[in-house]
């Protein structure tokens, strides 16, 4: 599924609307701590996290996930949404808690 | 092994905000000149890693990376100080030190040492009061 499916299909906010979402998502990886998902992340992975600050950007690109997914409400800045977009890295609001965000996922089959 | 590309770059202690940027380099870099995605993938894993250890744990240090005619990859880093008491503890999965700034940040999960170490061909690592000094190769696939 790409992005722009997931989207059409769950209504999640795009804090990136100058990027394109045609990639491709393939999996996911919930988790918080930066050392666990740089260690156990996969390449086009939706990355489900409450984290919201450079370094997020800096390990989605390095770990090449296909967007980030901020769960459960938390602060995207406009210096974040900013950033990321300048990195060409997708972000998404689920204003969901990380496991009905993550069940959505599953439900949409990714 | 002669090395056919060299770069270093500094890195700053708790510069956050710039986290990441010496790793992106040397990912486009070695992008740039064919080496498999695979391996590139754990370099990347390696060099953000040691990276953020200079930034969050050691007073900033310098990265020297450089690929070899036989394709292997090899990445120093190295700091003034104030060194690791106990490289033991720091191997061991989960045992972190690090402050409670880089805790909120979602550092601190006492796996950057242990990843490293797993995606490494080789890990070398000498530590005293006087600075630490990392040294990792990586070898491309025949």
């Amino acid at each position: 599924m790409t992005i722009k499916e997931l989207i059409e299909k769950t209504g999640w906010k795009l804090a990136t609307p100058t990027l394109d979402t045609s990639a491709e998502i393939v999996g996911a990886y919930c988790g918080d701590l930066l050392s666990w998902v740089m260690g156990n992340g996969e390449p086009q992975q939706a990355w489900i996290t409450v984290q919201v600050h450079a370094n997020v950007i800096a390990v989605a690109l390095l770990r090449e996930f296909s967007c980030i997914i901020v769960a459960d409400g938390a602060n995207v800045t406009e210096e974040f949404a900013a950033k990321a977009a300048a990195e060409e890295l997708v972000v998404l609001e689920s204003g969901l808690p990380v496991f009905e965000s993550a069940k959505k996922l599953v439900e949409l089959g990714i | 092994m002669e090395s056919i590309l060299h770069k270093e770059y500094t890195v700053v202690q708790d510069d956050y905000v710039n986290a990441g940027k010496v790793s992106s380099d040397i990912k486009s870099t070695l992008a740039e000149i064919g080496i498999s995605p695979k391996v590139i993938r754990k370099i990347a894993v390696a060099s953000y890693e040691s990276e953020i250890n200079l930034i969050i744990h050691a007073w900033g240090g310098k990265v020297f990376m450089d690929v070899n005619d036989d394709g292997s990859v090899a990445l120093v880093f190295k700091d003034p100080g104030p060194g690791i008491p106990d490289l033991e503890k720091a191997l061991t999965p989960g045992w972190s030190t690090a402050s409670e700034k880089a805790r909120g940040m979602g550092f601190g999960a006492g796996m950057g040492l242990p990843n490293i170490q797993r995606v490494s061909d080789e890990f070398n690592i000498e530590s005293s009061p006087a600075g630490t000094t990392l040294s990792l190769l990586f070898r491309s696939p025949v």
